[in-house]
C-alpha cells in the first residue's frame, strides 16, 4: 500500500506572527519556518504505519517555494522514503493546493492520502476535505486512530464530545488530528541518510491547474490588543472582581 | 439574494451556534433559510423555525446524515446551492468537515471562520491562530462560509418558519458509520464552555493537575483546559490541550492557573471575554493578557480561591 502525505512548510508554531505594518501580510522575511505540526503528525503515522507493515512506500509531496525542500528533507528523515516538491512562490487557496494534489494522485495513484487537519497560518481546515471531493474520494478528518486494511481503513475522530469512529473505502483523505501520535525527533543518521533519498522538483505551472485566486486579501491586521488588566492582592478580591465584572 | 444556513445540532436538540451563524447570515441577507440534516430531527427544525429573522426551515433525514457524513450532507446541500448565493455554517468540527467538500463541489473558496461580516463579499477572518486579521473579498458567485459562533450574537426566538421536508440526497457510499462514542462528563464541552480553568506545567504531576483544577472547574462550572506544556508532560490529556494547536476557546472566562503564557497557548484564549491568570512568577507572559492577575504559588491560591468562592455563594 502506498500513501502520499502532503507536508506545509509554515511559521514555526513557537514564533510569533508579526502583521507587516503596510497591512499586506504577516511578515516572513528572517522568521524561523518549519513543518506544520499537523502535517509532523500526518508523517510520522504513515512512516508507523510503514514500520508495521501495513503500508509499502510514503510519498511525501510539499507545495510551495524552493524552502519547502528542508520540509521535505524533515519528512524523509522522519522516515518517508521520497519525496516531490511542487514549485511555486505565490501564496495558493487550499482549493487550488487540493487541485494541485490531484495532479498529483494521477501521477502516483496512492492508496491513501494521510496529511495534517490544518495548516497553523491559513488555518483554514479545508485542504483534505475539498480533495476528497474533488476526487469523489471518501473522507475520515481529525483522525486519532487509523487502522489500514486490504481496501479499506477504520478511522477514529475527534467530533464535537467524543469520538466517532468510521470505515472508509480505499482510495480516501484521511486528516490528523493531535492526538493520532507524537511526532519522533529525526536522528542524526536518518537526517543524513534523507539527503541521499529521491527528491523530485516540478513546477506548479507545469501541472495543468489554473492557479487563481478566488480570493483577495484586502488587509491583514493586527487583532485588538487587550486592555491592561490589574493585579489583585487575594484570592477574595479576585472574586468580587469577577462578581463586578458579571462573569460569576 | 438568499443565504442558506446549515443547523449544528445532535438530532435531539439545536445548538446556539445555529443562532449565531443566522445572525452572520441576516447581514448578508433578509432571505435566510435553515438546513437541517440529521436523522429524527424534526424537532430540531421546529426549533429552527422559532429562530427569528429565517424564512423556512428544510429538513432532509437519513441514517447517514444523522451521523453527519460529510458526503451525505454535501450531497444535500450541493444541489440546494442553485437557489442561494451563500452557505454559511457554524465552524464547529462537523461544520469544518463538510463545508469545504460543498465548496470544492461549487469550485469556490471557502471563507473560514468569519468573525465579521463586512459587505456581501467581504468578510474578515483569524488567521496564524487569532494573531492576525484578514480581510478577504471574495470573486465567487457562490459563497461557502463557516462562521466562528463566538463573535456573533445568537438570534433571538420568536420566529414562525414553515418546516419543508427535501429529499436527503443520494448518501456516502464509500463510507460506513462504525460507532460513535461521546463523552458523558458532566463538565462542558471545552470549546462551547462558558468558564474555563486550565494548569500548566507549574502543577508538577498528573495527580496534583486532578486534584487542583478539577475541583475548582467543578465549582464553576467550567470546563477543564490545559497547556500544551502540561499536555507534553503528560499531567493532563491531550484533548484538553488549548492553544494554537489545540483548541482555540473564547469563554465569558478564562482562568489560567500556574500558566507561564507561551506564544503557541495564548494563541489559543486570548479572545476571552475576562482572563485570569494564578501564577507565582508575577514577569509571566500570561499577566499580560490578564484582566486579572494573582501573583501567588497555586498551592496556596487555589485553595483560598474555592474557600472565597463558597463564601460568594457558589
Amino acid at each position: 500500500m502506498k500513501v502520499l502525505v502532503p507536508v506545509k512548510r509554515v511559521i514555526d508554531f513557537n514564533v510569533k506572527a508579526r502583521v507587516k505594518s503596510d497591512q499586506s501580510g504577516v511578515d516572513l522575511a528572517n522568521v524561523k519556518m518549519s513543518m506544520n505540526p499537523f502535517c509532523e503528525i500526518a508523517v510520522e503515522e504513515a512512516v508507523r504505519q510503514k514500520e508495521k507493515g501495513a503500508v509499502t512506500e510514503v510519498v511525501a509531496v510539499s507545495i510551495g517555494p524552493i524552502q519547502a525542500q528542508e520540509t521535505l528533507r524533515t519528512a524523509l528523515a522522519m522516515g518517508a522514503d521520497r519525496a516531490i516538491l511542487i514549485q511555486t512562490d505565490q501564496d495558493l487557496e487550499p482549493l487550488t493546493v487540493a487541485k494541485l494534489l490531484k495532479a498529483v494522485i494521477a501521477e502516483e495513484s496512492p492508496d491513501a492520502v494521510i496529511m495534517g487537519k490544518q495548516a497553523i497560518d491559513g488555518d483554514n481546515n479545508a485542504t483534505g476535505q475539498m480533495l476528497a471531493a474533488i476526487l469523489d474520494w471518501p473522507q475520515a478528518t481529525f483522525a486519532s486512530a487509523i487502522e489500514l486494511a486490504a481496501g479499506k481503513a477504520k478511522v477514529t475522530r475527534e467530533v464535537d464530545g467524543g469520538l466517532q469512529t468510521l470505515e472508509v473505502s480505499l482510495p480516501a483523505i484521511i486528516t490528523a488530528d493531535l492526538r493520532l501520535n507524537e511526532p519522533r525527533y529525526a536522528s542524526l543518521p536518518n537526517i543524513m541518510k534523507a539527503k541521499k533519498k529521491p527528491l523530485d522538483v516540478k513546477e506548479a505551472g507545469s501541472l495543468g491547474v489554473d492557479l487563481k485566486q478566488h480570493l483577495k486579501v484586502l488587509k491583514v491586521t493586527e487583532p485588538a490588543k487587550r486592555a491592561g488588566g490589574i493585579k489583585v492582592e487575594t484570592a477574595a478580591d479576585l472574586v468580587s472582581n469577577l462578581k463586578t465584572a458579571g462573569v460569576l | 439574494m438568499a443565504v442558506l444556513v446549515i443547523a449544528d445540532h445532535d438530532n435531539a436538540s439545536l445548538k446556539d451556534n445555529t443562532h449565531k451563524t443566522v445572525t452572520a447570515a441576516l447581514a448578508l441577507s433578509k432571505d435566510v433559510d435553515v438546513l437541517v440534516a440529521g436523522a429524527g430531527a424534526k424537532g430540531v427544525a421546529d426549533a429552527a423555525a422559532k429562530i427569528a429573522g429565517v424564512r423556512k426551515v428544510l429538513l432532509a433525514e437519513s441514517d447517514e446524515l444523522g451521523h453527519g457524513l460529510a458526503e451525505a450532507v454535501e450531497a444535500v446541500v450541493v444541489p440546494l446551492m442553485a437557489n442561494y448565493d451563500a452557505v454559511l455554517t457554524p465552524a464547529t468540527s462537523q461544520g469544518k468537515n463538510f463545508s469545504p467538500r460543498v465548496a470544492a463541489k461549487l469550485d469556490v473558496a471557502q471563507i473560514s471562520e468569519i468573525v465579521e461580516v463586512v459587505d456581501a463579499s467581504t468578510f474578515v477572518h483569524p488567521i496564524y491562530a487569532g494573531n492576525a486579521l484578514e480581510t478577504v473579498q471574495s470573486s465567487d458567485a457562490k459563497k461557502v462560509i463557516t462562521v466562528r459562533p463566538t463573535a456573533f450574537k445568537a438570534a433571538a426566538e420568536g420566529g414562525s418558519a414553515s418546516v419543508e421536508t427535501i429529499s436527503s440526497g443520494s448518501g456516502a457510499a464509500k463510507t460506513k458509520f462504525v460507532d460513535q462514542q461521546l463523552v458523558k462528563s458532566e463538565r462542558p464541552e471545552l470549546a462551547g464552555a462558558k468558564i474555563v480553568v486550565s494548569g500548566g506545567r507549574a502543577m508538577g504531576s498528573a495527580e496534583e493537575f486532578q486534584r487542583v483544577i478539577e475541583p475548582l472547574a467543578d465549582k464553576l462550572g467550567a470546563a477543564v483546559g490545559a497547556s500544551r506544556a502540561a499536555v507534553d508532560a503528560g499531567y493532563a490529556p491531550n484533548d484538553y490541550q488549548v492553544g494554537q494547536t489545540g483548541k482555540v476557546v473564547a469563554p465569558e472566562l478564562y482562568v489560567a492557573i500556574g500558566i507561564s503564557g507561551a506564544i503557541q497557548h495564548l494563541a489559543g484564549m486570548k479572545d476571552s471575554k475576562v482572563i485570569v491568570a494564578i501564577n507565582k512568577d508575577g514577569d509571566a507572559p500570561i499577566f499580560q493578557v490578564a484582566d486579572f492577575g494573582l501573583v501567588a504559588d497555586y498551592k496556596s491560591a487555589v485553595p483560598e480561591l474555592m474557600d472565597a468562592l463558597t463564601a460568594a455563594g457558589k
